[in-house]
């Protein structure tokens, strides 16, 4: 009946996931509770489960992101704790069966659940309305990649609690990964969870690719777009051309686990450098789909908070169409250990190298953006400089670890932590956090709390070094990653110097939490009705925050690069005036069939890890039969009325007048 | 990083000088970051003020020509070093070089001297200033072989046969260990790896060959493969003639003549007693 699935599957005798999991039970009640006392499941349901408004769904996005960083964070402490304590012989308090499983999710989760969702999510947010449209080309997709990526989501969390995760490493190297070497569930969670949030994220690139193409406003060519709009387009070209290899490879090891095929195994055939190969050949383009639009978001911050145009606009386009192809032909730098000959190491070194120059103008470009501006030290800029100053130095170590020579005694050592530590929490994290507060207004139509800001920042930079500067030394002496225990006992200081870098860091994500709670509580005072709180230079700022569902009542005219600040540059400036007449405008409507088809994917990826045939089999009905229901449901768009437009259009312009 | 043998030396000054190369772009971008930052705030209201300036085509040819440059005298070295510390390359020298074979299995190494016939695991002995080849493959999942102090690492995998070269140069005891995660007992897939004299070599040969026990294809190799960890150092006075061989072969003609890759599910499972077995 439940396939594999039975009580002993839950891991009692576990007090730190069961202490976990009790927390999670009593926290989520009570939300529970709440949302049932206040009557507020008929306002989520149509509100934001069923929502196709790109803006609610880019809210959803980064609040998961949010969750799951602590979630992801949990598992970077442990992992601290375990090497300060598991010096010389010493076991620490995590066997290797569960601190296996904690380097596996931290990385699964860190880089699919957290930077990802926080990356789509500011897309979702920000480019329709950075380029002047109503909604993205596909609105029930969009709704639709949420859910997947949410089921996937599920997936990895109810792995806490039943059975197990896997023991793999994050990317689930075969033949580790195959059935021989891993018969638990544990891969079988990471193949669904991967497979669901996926396909998701495949959904995404298709929805946003064709909607920065299709949907600009009148007069918004391709080189007047914003250049978050520009990072967010070649992400999504990066997505399209990469994930589809990721589900290939994920789906072809599926098979090897549960048909007996031989494509990863050791013997009949199978090749583990091939899986190796495929899975580079997504992950390196996906270390670019995470950090352009960081690009993107300092960019913007940079421009607006110096109040001067981009140095360079052009140059920063193409440097970063360049870095998209070049993430391409990267893939072998994951592993010159592998053996392949001098001549195809070298190819692949010096490519890597090349990708520095652009990336480098780009910095450059920055800098030049600054010289001669009058810089505002708000809190996205404070992340932009700590981004410039540590991405410069993580880029270095990546160069290092590009020539082959050097990888060849540097590989598998913390010396590769620490350099991707430091590009992805020195570049994306930062630039998601830049993003978080520059955006924030502009959803919620209030502004975050500076000082919590600022704090969570120092805090973030300060514990980032201290956690990771002791790595690149300790690599020097020979130290791995993924280490349970060590022998060298004279590690173990600047272990401690890492731990308590990591604990500066935990006082960051406090900040951040306070910082949105008195944010909220604040928000009267710190309420934004101009829709412009910085002085913004792109459109988004020109409408409402938070913009009415349709975005603009009438569709923005564009003739320039930063046209929003141009218009302000007007003699007369730009007027926030009503206008005297409205038009119908034609919008997409809510839709349950995203969130159903997602439910059944979740039902349908959970018995396969555990083999519940019937429920496999109930699941993909599921999934097919509300596909077939959304395919040949006409109802699915609808106007709202010049009416109903005009009338919150003066709603909002009554609010500014008493604000005047 | 203290390196006791010529590649690790070679290795280390590289690293030196690629990043004293790119610290001539890296410093003065710190610099400028925080030089611009402090001149350009908001408050300092006598810093030149240009909103609309955007483009410069002095500053754009710097900015690309500049890194340019940097990379492409990295490029040259890395096109150089790849090719003159390709861990395929055999290592110039007067004496002959030795070949030992490295087999990561779980949790352990086993070394096989093909010349000497005799094998160890979790030991290692190699002659001071001698080019040893090292074959290595695995009998297992991926693993990395290493020994820190003497330079290049090189995966182990399945089926595979690769190499690395390497010398010590130094007389002394290092650790040597698998770098690739490979599951429940990787951090403890440690072995000590000695650099001798010659003559201290030869004893260390002859106390090998003391041992009572053989390692052949495929019946000791059945057994030493089972999965346990911290496994203790283990002598074997016989090897069948092309162990090495053998192994590799097994692999490609599917489960071969052997069914020991397929043992490994149960194994792994009862992994626990086992190692408890082995820590005694």
């Amino acid at each position: 009946m439940f396939g594999k699935l039975s009580l002993d599957s839950i891991p009692y005798h576990e007090p730190i996931i069961m202490v976990t999991a009790a927390v999670i039970g009593i926290v989520g009640a009570l939300v529970l509770g709440l949302i049932t006392y206040y009557r507020k499941w008929g306002y989520l349901w149509t509100e934001w489960v069923t929502s196709i408004d790109h803006k609610k769904i880019g809210v959803m996005y980064f609040l998961v992101a949010l969750v799951m960083l602590i979630r992801g964070f949990a598992d970077a402490i442990m992992m601290r704790s375990q090497q300060a304590i598991a010096a010389g012989g010493a076991e620490g308090f995590l066997p290797p069966h569960h601190y296996d499983q904690i380097f596996t999710a931290h990385g699964v989760i860190m880089i699919f659940f957290v930077a990802m969702p926080m990356v789509i999510g500011l897309m979702n947010l920000v480019v329709p309305l950075q380029i002047g449209a109503r909604d993205v080309a596909f609105p029930f997709m969009n709704n639709l990649s949420f859910w997947l990526f949410a089921a996937g989501m599920i997936l990895v969390n109810v792995s806490l609690v039943v059975g197990e995760f896997a023991k793999t490493g994050w990317l689930a190297y075969a033949p580790l990964s195959e059935l021989q070497y891993s018969p638990d569930v544990g891969v079988d969670y990471w193949i669904w969870a991967l497979q669901l949030s996926g396909i998701g994220t495949t959904l995404t690139g298709i929805n946003f690719f064709v909607t920065i193409l299709k949907m600009r406003t009148q007069g918004m060519t391709l080189f007047r777009m914003p250049i978050f709009t520009w990072t967010a387009l070649c992400t999504n070209v990066l997505i399209i051309l990469s994930f589809p290899i990721l589900t290939a490879t994920i789906a072809m090891l599926t098979l090897d686990r549960y048909l007996g095929m031989h494509f990863f195994t050791n013997d009949m055939g199978g090749s583990q450098m091939m899986y190796v190969n495929l899975i580079w050949a997504w992950g390196h383009p996906e270390v670019y789909i995470l950090i352009l639009p960081a690009f993107g978001v300092f960019s913007e911050v940079i421009a607006t908070f110096t109040k001067k145009r981009l140095f360079g606009y052009k140059t920063m386009v193409w440097a970063t169409a360049a870095i998209t192809v070049l993430s391409f032909i990267v893939w072998l730098h994951h592993f010159f250990t592998m053996g392949a000959g001098a001549n195809v190491n070298a190819f692949f070194g010096i490519m890597t190298m090349i990708i520095a120059i652009p990336t480098g103008v780009k910095i450059f470009n920055w800098l030049f953006t600054m010289y001669r501006g009058r810089i505002q030290f708000t809190t996205p800029v404070l992340w932009t400089i700590g981004f410039i100053i540590t991405f410069t130095l993580g880029g270095m170590t990546g160069v290092m670890l590009a020539v082959p020579g050097a990888n060849f005694v540097l590989h598998n050592s913390l010396f590769v932590i620490a350099h991707f530590h430091n590009v992805i929490i020195g570049g994306v994290v930062f630039g998601m956090m830049a993003g978080l507060s520059y955006w924030f207004p502009k959803a919620f139509g209030f502004t975050l709390s500076e000082k919590w800001g600022k704090r969570s920042f120092w805090c973030w930079l300060i514990g980032f070094y201290m956690a990771f500067m002791p790595l690149y030394a300790l690599s020097f002496f020979g130290a791995m990653r993924r280490m349970q225990s060590y022998e060298q006992s004279e590690w173990q200081p600047l272990m401690i110097v890492a731990w308590v870098g990591a604990v500066i860091i935990a006082a960051g994500i406090a900040c951040m939490v306070i910082q949105l709670i008195v944010s909220i509580r604040d928000r009267e005072k710190n309420r934004d009705l101009t829709g412009d709180p910085w002085d913004g230079r792109t459109l988004e700022w020109s409408t409402s925050s938070p913009p009415p569902n349709y975005n603009f009542a009438y569709l923005p005219k564009v003739d320039s690069i930063d046209s929003y600040w141009e218009m302000k540059q007007q003699p007369g400036g730009f007027k926030r005036e009503l206008a005297t007449k409205f038009e119908d405008v034609h919008m997409p409507k809510n839709t349950a069939e995203g969130p159903i088809m997602s439910l059944f994917s979740l039902f349908f990826g959970f018995a396969l890890i555990w083999h519940i045939w019937w429920l496999v089999g109930l699941g993909a009905i599921g999934m097919f039969v509300t596909f077939m229901f959304r395919i040949f449901n006409k109802d699915t768009d609808y106007h709202v009325s010049a009416a109903e437009v005009e009338e919150t259009e003066r709603e909002y312009h009554k609010r500014l007048e008493m604000q005047a | 990083m203290d390196p006791s043998g010529q590649i690790g030396q070679g290795l280390k000054s590289l690293i030196i000088t690629a990043f004293g190369l790119m610290l001539i772009v890296v410093i003065p971008v710190i610099v400028m970051t925080i030089l611009f930052a402090w001149k350009y705030r908001g408050t300092n209201l006598a810093a030149k003020y240009t909103p609309n300036w955007e483009h410069s085509n002095i500053i754009e040819v710097f900015v690309w020509a500049i890194p340019c440059v940097i990379i492409f005298f990295l490029a040259i070295l890395t096109w150089q070093t790849s090719h003159s510390f390709d861990p395929h390359k055999p290592i110039a020298s007067e004496d002959e070089t030795m070949t030992v074979d490295a087999i990561s299995l779980d949790w352990k190494w086993l070394f096989i001297y093909p010349d000497e016939g005799i094998a160890t695991v979790n030991e290692l002995a190699i002659p001071v200033d001698t080019p040893i080849h090292f074959r290595v493959t695995s009998g297992t999942v991926m693993n990395s072989f290493m020994i820190p102090n003497l330079g290049s690492q090189i995966y182990a995998m399945a089926g595979m046969d690769n190499d690395v070269y390497l010398e010590g140069n130094e007389v002394g005891t290092f650790r040597g260990r698998s770098t690739h995660y490979s599951g429940e007992g990787f951090s403890e897939m440690l072995f000590d790896a000695h650099v001798t004299s010659d003559a201290d070599f030869q004893a260390w040969v002859d106390k090998v060959k003391q041992s009572p026990k053989s390692m052949m294809f495929p019946a000791d190799y059945d057994q030493i493969a089972k999965p346990s960890i911290a496994n203790p150092v283990e002598y074997f006075s016989q090897v069948s003639p092309d162990f090495y061989g053998d192994l590799i072969k097994s692999y490609k003609a599917g489960h071969g003549g052997t069914d020991s890759h397929g043992e490994h599910n149960e194994a792994r499972e009862s992994s626990m007693p086992m190692s408890a077995q082995a820590a005694e």
